[in-house]
């Protein structure tokens, strides 16, 4: 029996009725399509609505906030910083080249919407283990459309990270974040006051089949078997167009020339069209046949739900269209009127004589559904999973672990994914890709923003109120360790089926544990994206909130560095190890277990070393600061030593075992190096602000030395951790 | 004469270093004037930058379509009077497909994109980035590029061997050959080229992107500084 066509598009029987409710009549099938699209989990957020509202999302410096196309943060002098994250994890499964480099399309376009000059990309990345041939596959695809369409646009791609867990093997998760840059008094904000009158004109590439229902079918279901018949809805991205119309819209808003400025992503025009006019408080006529198109023969809930990319929608007084066409004109966009915003709140949608959809504007747009579904926590669940592996008899030897966390793809150096992307363009990447955060200086200051993305998907999978807790914390660390002020957060939910209580109820402890570590940090949410339905069949990855911190430093000459330089630097570590193996790198690549509780966390004294590691920056106190949490104190003193090509010999505190000594990765810490007429200043601080140290040794030599354990050259930690990911990949070395 | 060379900075549509070239004649002590594809003339500038960048998005060949811009009759008249003309990246490409420098560019050895701090060796002062270098000297600049394999045919090669038109390799840092640094695959490691009168020359690597010490290393420094003083000495 033939399915009817509401469920077809992916509506539910009861959003069926809620649509006849609001029409009063049976909604015909173009009005079925956009109300498919704009009721979609992807862009209503019908799932998650109600518990997002608990986060916080004020702050002193927070201009504009969840709901709009990006988040927007004061850094002084007049200028306003536009960051935002997304997920684009569903096409990417299917098609990961495209699927990928439209996801930077998009986001792209989110930042521009705003206004903002975007002048920074990063790329929050997990696939299955690279021994199977298909999740090379995947990997090579999407790093290769990351760099493809990033490289060809000129904005560089700094940061982001790179995890590998059986979970993702049909489900990678492809998270991207922009970061831009306006004129505070300049940004396009829905707070712009917008007439009736005005004009809709729509930028750029034309319309064509491209991603019908790419909200609907692939981001708000799970991938069944036969998912590659869904590649027609994954859309085609062309990058040349997409620089032009970062230029062309940059233009028209430095020249004043609009009075709003849309993308168009999910749900195409639509969503574009419906959004403006709610917002505007007004309804709109859009003028389908105006729309330019690929090909011939769309039929109009085609052009209406398509996602081609590369388009923009600018609101425009008539008496401005001119100027708008020479501006679009200049650089080649083509640029069309396809409707106006008119009395009223409805959404009338005409093709010829005919009316052919009519709708109140708010029902797509901010009246969808809401849902409160059920959660339970799953069976057995006490927040532990698992015996807990602290303690277990281990018997390789010390170094021989050491090599086997930093030669772990999780750990190891992601080189082969960050030299692949232009991390220059702009000439402001002051810290390039594969320090804690990357640093992006601000033309025309002294001002640089530090920028990290952080998710750990064992410890949300162990507990996932930790899991995000600690996926805050250790973004807002990252940043702290260059010298950066954590400012404020985006972030990207990676989730199952919601319609699955267990799924629901680790959604909810993620939003809770990211709620808390926010409010305690002074991170408000600014924005962010739920992608849920990452699973097929009965497996779904694990629950991941990846968060992406914005810190700011006020002068980027006291930036500090992870690498150590020279010799003769007295090394510390701020923060306490405990007896706390839950989760590691260790435990699960060394002990082969992903098992027992994630570290704990102490928001207080989180807070206290973000304070430090600041403090310290400004008064130039360090000469070498690293986050400590992956694979431990081990691992971090390894990075720093092979960053700078400078040996250690360092004796590991505490009557901890050895390894709890080495890999634990408990939070709270960071490991730094200062020359030795500055030690005790840097004791004094960590006291003043409650924050435990220990001194672990000096830099120097050719070789790490952990005393009374064992010893290892610089040169084979960095052989095994540059050539790790090479070498799965079948590449020489 | 001021002293301050006026350094035009032609924008593409999909040049992407544009601004930081101009930024960076700038900060060498030139006036960086930004010169637009559509335009007929060129705004009485003292030397011209085609920026790096995907022009037209590189979709048909690097350069292929740039070159038929309007703006490249004029430069080709610029340089055939002598002026100096620099290629960066993909205005290096531009160039060889304008026929205004040998050989061409094609995709990396290794099939991927790549983005490194790298070394080159000078090997000519006869061009405008080397006139204050001695053959022999090692520079850090950065790359970024897909298709930066410099190729030739056989006798072209050896016609640009034998003219001394090889202005960069890419080298070991201590100046060595050495194919493990030969960071795409190029032919002989050539990383830049001039043409036999000596004042156009294109080179795949960024010195735009290497001016600046606190941003990294600074081997782009004397190539502009270079630029600016033949762009002067000219005037």
């Amino acid at each position: 029996m033939e399915q009817p066509l509401h469920r077809a598009l992916g509506l539910t029987d009861d959003e069926l009725e809620a649509i006849r409710a609001t029409l009063g009549r049976e909604p015909n099938r173009n009005e079925l399509a956009m109300y498919s699209v704009m009721w979609s989990e992807h862009c209503s957020y019908k799932s998650s609505k109600i518990h997002l509202r608990t986060l916080p999302t004020q702050g002193p410096r927070v201009i504009v906030g969840p709901g709009q196309d990006a988040g927007a943060v004061d850094i002084g002098d007049g200028l306003a910083v536009v960051f935002k994250m997304e997920s684009h994890s569903h096409p990417s499964a299917i098609e990961p080249y495209q699927g990928a480099a439209t996801g930077v399309g998009g986001i792209v376009r989110d930042v521009l919407a705003m206004g903002a000059r975007p002048i920074a990309l990063l790329d929050p990345l997990m696939f299955g283990p690279l021994t199977e041939e298909r999740n090379r596959w995947l990997f090579g695809g999407v790093v290769a459309g990351i760099g493809g369409y990033g490289n060809c646009i000129g904005v560089p791609t700094v940061g982001g990270e790179v995890r590998f867990a059986a979970p993702h093997s049909s489900n990678p998760v492809v998270n991207v974040m922009c970061v831009g840059i306006a004129p505070a008094n300049r940004l396009v904000t829905s707070a712009r006051e917008v007439h009736e009158g005005s004009l809709l004109v729509l930028i750029g590439a034309a319309t064509g089949r491209d991603g019908i229902g790419g909200v609907s079918v692939l981001a708000s279901r799970t991938l069944e078997e036969d998912a590659t018949e869904s590649r027609p809805s994954v859309q085609i991205g062309d990058p040349f167009a997409e620089k032009l119309l970062i230029e062309t819209c940059l233009e028209l808003v430095e020249r004043d020339l609009l009075e709003g400025l849309q993308d168009l992503g999910g749900a195409g025009i639509t969503c574009a069209v419906s959004e403006s006019a709610s917002r505007a408080q007004l309804g709109a006529e859009l003028r389908l046949d105006s729309v330019p198109l690929r090909e011939r023969g769309l039929e109009p809930f085609e052009i209406l739900t398509s996602e081609s990319q590369e388009r923009m929608l600018a609101i425009a007084r008539p008496e401005r269209l001119e100027d708008v066409l020479a501006v679009c004109e200049r650089w080649g966009l083509p640029a069309t009127v396809i409707g106006r915003l008119v009395p009223g709140s409805t959404l009338r949608v005409v093709v010829g004589e005919d009316t052919v959809a009519t709708v109140p504007a708010r029902s797509l747009a901010d009246e969808g559904p809401v849902y409160d579904r059920p959660l339970s926590p799953p069976s057995g669940s006490d927040g532990a999973r698992g015996e807990d592996p602290t303690f277990e008899t281990v018997t390789v030897a010390p170094g021989d672990a050491l090599l086997a966390v930093l030669g772990s793809p999780n750990i190891a150096s992601k080189r082969w994914v960050w030299e692949q992307y232009d991390h220059l363009v702009q000439g402001g990447t002051v810290v390039r890709p594969g320090a804690d955060a990357a640093v992006v200086r601000i033309e025309g200051t002294m001002k640089a923003l530090a920028l990290a993305t952080d998710g750990n998907g064992r410890f949300g999978h162990l507990d996932p109120y930790l899991g995000a807790a600690h996926a805050v914390a250790e973004a807002a660390r990252n940043v702290a360790t260059v010298g950066a002020t954590p400012l404020a957060i985006t972030n990207c939910l990676n989730f199952g089926n919601p319609e699955r209580p267990e799924v629901m109820w680790e959604f909810v402890e993620s939003i809770r544990g990211m709620a808390d570590a926010c409010r305690a940090l002074g991170t408000p949410v600014t924005g962010g994206n739920v992608s849920f339905y990452n699973e097929s069949g009965n497996s779904a990855i694990w629950p991941t909130t990846v968060v992406g911190m914005l810190g700011l430093i006020e002068d980027y000459r006291l930036l500090v560095r992870p690498e150590f330089s020279e010799p003769g630097l007295e090394i510390y570590l701020l923060g306490e190890t405990h007896p706390e193996l839950g989760g590691s790198e260790f435990a699960e690549v060394v002990l082969g277990r992903v098992a027992g509780r994630p570290p704990t966390l102490d928001l207080e004294r989180e807070a206290a070393l973000h304070r430090v590691l600041v403090e310290a920056a400004r008064e130039d106190l360090l000469a070498a600061s690293h986050d400590c949490s992956d694979g431990g104190v081990a691992v971090a003193l390894a990075e720093c030593a092979i960053a700078g090509n400078t040996g250690f010999a360092v004796s590991l505190p505490g009557d901890l075992p050895w390894y709890v000594g080495m890999f634990a990765e408990s939070a709270s810490r960071a490991v730094v190096a200062v020359r030795p007429d500055r030690a005790s200043s840097l004791e004094a601080l960590a006291a003043g602000h409650g924050v435990a140290w220990s001194r672990l040794g000096e830099t120097g030599g050719p070789r790490m030395v952990f005393d009374g354990l064992f010893e290892v050259s610089v040169d084979e930690a960095r052989a095994t951790y540059e050539e790790a990911i090479p070498r799965l990949l079948g590449e020489s070395v | 004469m001021n002293g301050r060379p006026r350094v035009g900075v032609i924008t593409f549509p999909g040049s992407l270093d544009d601004r930081d070239a101009v930024r960076a004649v700038r900060s060498m002590g030139g006036v960086g004037v930004p010169l637009w594809h559509g335009d007929r003339e060129l705004g009485g500038v003292d030397a011209i930058i085609l920026p790096g960048g995907f022009s037209y998005g590189d979709y048909l060949r690097t350069g292929a379509i740039a070159r038929f811009a309007p703006i490249m009759e004029e430069v080709r008249r610029f340089a055939d009077r002598g002026g100096p003309v620099l290629g960066i990246c993909n205005g290096f490409q531009i160039l060889c497909e304008a026929g205004m420098l040998p050989g061409a560019l094609i995709r990396n050895r290794q099939l991927r994109f790549v983005c490194r701090f790298i070394h080159v060796r000078v090997e000519t002062s006869l061009s405008p980035i080397t006139t204050g270098l001695v053959p022999g000297e090692v520079l850090s600049v950065p790359v970024k590029h897909g298709e930066g394999q410099f190729v030739t045919t056989e006798e072209e090669l050896a016609r640009v061997e034998a003219e001394g038109l090889v202005v960069l390799r890419y080298c070991s840092p201590d100046g060595t050959l050495d194919e493990a640094c030969n960071v795409n695959g190029s032919r002989d490691a050539i990383a830049g080229v001039r043409n036999a009168t000596g004042n156009v020359v294109g080179l795949m690597p960024h010195p735009e992107h290497a001016v600046d010490p606190d941003v990294g290393p600074t081997g782009g420094q004397p190539m502009l500084a270079s630029f600016l003083s033949y762009a002067l000495a000219r005037v």
